[in-house]
């Protein structure tokens, strides 16, 4: 502790002395979670405090397990897809899309133009109202209210076309081992198009409310930094690496679907911290929105109608592994499949992008304020159903 | 075609149905063979990285193998860490990003029952590799962590899940399972549901409230 020197009444009159010299400090520990409202699930962390500079922190996390990866083992190849939702709950599309992607992988099935299309269309559309729930919630966390009621209108919209697609909101399903389980429904293309035009007007009013709000300013900028070296040493990928100013998307390095087939820009930004992770995903909706409207122009034209390729009624991958990975709106997310020849996995491991992300959380905050600590974990938006599996 | 081949079925006897899948899947396992010699057969040292690798790094070998458009190297054990430090620190190979580490158990392979598997990405050179490494029951594999940070979590859960035993890492403790849980549920022997009575002695332990069982 450092001297600080002042007068103090004693005995013999004012004399000036040392005022911290029969103060006890020691390291204080505090638990933030497992329930606390701004670490966005069952995420439980521990923070070694002195004064209020963050000197140490441990993070805890498994409360949320389910052991998918052994229920894996003892369901067949489609039983697994709808199991694949509840990993990130609020992108359910972009998990069903890695999964589907190893197994044809490890099958060698050759998906149809118009199914890639629409998987494509339906990945984007995800990363739109997964950054949507995160912008509202890290808006929340952070004090500004009003973000949170405007992100939640545009994201119900989104919400509503996968309702349309394939009858449910969050844990959709909608992916099959070959393509999609039906086509585009009637009136889909209109709706969807609608969405897209009026979204880029929206971003701007989010840009509006936040951008150069100073208190904003103040809890985001220089806050939990990271330098792209380091977030990469320590598993960081997705849009709060690309903060970072490290230039890798998989969308870009490893094209699936038809990534390489329309014209969208990869969001990198330089600044490091909370503040370029928020340009990176906001810029990332845009370019998603783009994404989809090229999809749109497609797939209006396109009167093919094949949604799925043909595959086998038994699903029986032959013997050997294979790693599939796409870009999750939270980051790298892959499935390594071990095969056996038989109907079931023999090994399935799901690299989720959360799960890597949360490792850097302790060297954001590092000698930060306690009040950082929610605003980095909103900045790497985890989703604990995906961390903890 | 299918429909002609139903109607007969029925009046099989068991002889002529044993013999009819015999002769099933031998047409299967020769088509098989037909699209194996059809492939092309990459030649695994004009692979760049594998030149690479077999020029510095050549006693470190144990298997190179090339499927699904994906290059996996099997290292001797003790050759791990080096062979890492050497894949990272390159300008040619430039690993800097660690995937993932995944535990597998193989109880079928009764010497080397367990693997280790390592997804290595560089977001320089923009390619993929995968090491394993084999291991024995009571065998210990030497930590990347030093490589790489992220391997503290990776490790961490294929200690927590296979059991696979990780020598010098900081701080090897069960990740995702409570830290007095018996057992490590990836392996093959472990029930889909928990041990018997597993349940109810893990509740008794921690729930007050017992009636409930």
């Amino acid at each position: 502790m450092d001297e600080i020197r002042g007068l103090v009444v004693t005995e013999e009159g004012l004399v000036e002395q040392d005022l911290m010299r029969d103060t006890l400090t020691k390291e204080m520990w505090v638990n933030m979670g497992p329930q606390h409202p701004s670490t966005h699930g069952v995420l439980r962390v521990v923070l070694a405090l002195e004064g209020e500079r963050i000197v140490d922190t441990e993070i805890y996390i498994g409360y949320l397990h389910r052991g998918f990866e052994k229920f894996a083992e003892s369901k067949t190849y489609p039983q697994f897809l709808p199991i694949t939702d509840r990993l990130d709950y609020i992108s359910a599309h972009a998990m069903n899309y890695g999964y589907v992607l190893a197994v044809e992988k490890l099958m060698g099935i050759e998906v149809p133009l118009r199914a890639k299309y629409i998987r494509t269309l339906m990945a984007e559309l995800t990363r739109i109202s997964s950054h949507l729930l995160w912008l509202a919630t890290h808006a929340l966390d952070i004090g500004a209210m009003t973000v949170f009621l405007y992100c939640f209108r545009e994201r119900e919209m989104i919400l509503d076309l996968f309702e349309m697609v394939c009858g449910a909101r969050l844990t959709t399903s909608y992916f099959r081992i070959g393509g999609v389980a039906n086509d585009l429904p009637d009136g889909f293309i209109e709706k969807c198009r609608e969405f897209c035009n009026i979204f880029p007007q929206k971003a701007k009013d989010y840009d509006d409310l936040i951008l150069k709000n100073r208190i904003w300013l103040a809890r985001t900028i220089n806050v939990a930094n990271i330098s792209g070296e380091e977030g990469l040493n320590l598993g960081l990928s997705g849009p709060s690496i690309r903060g970072s100013g490290v230039k890798w998307d998989i969308r870009v390095s490893e094209p699936y679907g038809v990534y390489d087939k329309v014209e969208w820009e990869m969001a990198v930004e330089d600044g490091c911290d909370v503040y370029a992770r928020y340009l990176v995903r906001l810029k990332e909706m845009r370019e998603s929105c783009k994404i989809c409207q090229q999809c749109l122009d497609f797939l209006e034209k396109d009167d093919s109608g094949e949604f799925r390729a043909k595959v086998p009624k038994v699903i029986k991958p032959p013997e050997g592994e294979a790693y599939a990975c796409v870009e999750a709106p939270k980051g790298e997310l892959g499935f390594y499949i071990v095969s056996d020849g038989s109907t079931k996995p023999y090994r399935l491991k799901i690299r989720a992008p959360s799960f890597a992300n949360l490792m850097s959380l302790p060297k954001m905050v590092e000698g930060a304020l306690v009040a950082d600590v929610i605003a980095a974990i909103g900045s790497i938006d985890v989703v604990l159903g995906e961390v903890d599996r | 075609m299918g429909e002609n081949e139903k109607a007969p079925k029925k009046k099989l006897t068991k002889e002529e149905a044993i013999a009819l899948a015999k002769a099933r899947k031998a047409a299967k396992a020769a088509e098989a063979a037909k699209k194996e010699a059809e492939e092309p057969k990459v030649d695994l040292d004009s692979l760049p990285l594998v030149k690479a690798i077999k020029k510095e790094h050549a006693e470190a070998i144990e298997d190179i193998k090339f499927a699904n458009n994906e290059l996996t190297i099997t290292v001797k054990k003790d050759y791990l860490l080096p062979l890492c430090r050497w894949l990272k620190s390159d300008p040619e190979t430039a690993f800097d990003y660690l995937s993932e580490v995944i535990g597998v158990h193989y109880p079928k392979n009764e010497e080397k029952p367990l693997q280790v598997v390592y997804h290595l990405f560089s977001t320089q050179k923009n390619h993929r590799l995968r090491l394993k490494v084999n291991l024995a029951e009571d065998e210990e594999v030497e930590s990347v962590y030093p490589v790489w940070r992220s391997a503290n979590w990776y490790e961490r859960e294929a200690y927590d899940m296979v059991g696979i035993k990780f020598a010098n890492h900081p701080d090897l403790r069960r990740i995702l399972l409570p830290e007095d849980w018996e057992g490590h549920p990836l392996r093959k022997e472990y029930p889909l549901q928990g041990p018997e009575g597993y349940r109810e002695k893990w509740l008794r332990r921690h729930c007050r409230n017992t009636n409930a069982l």
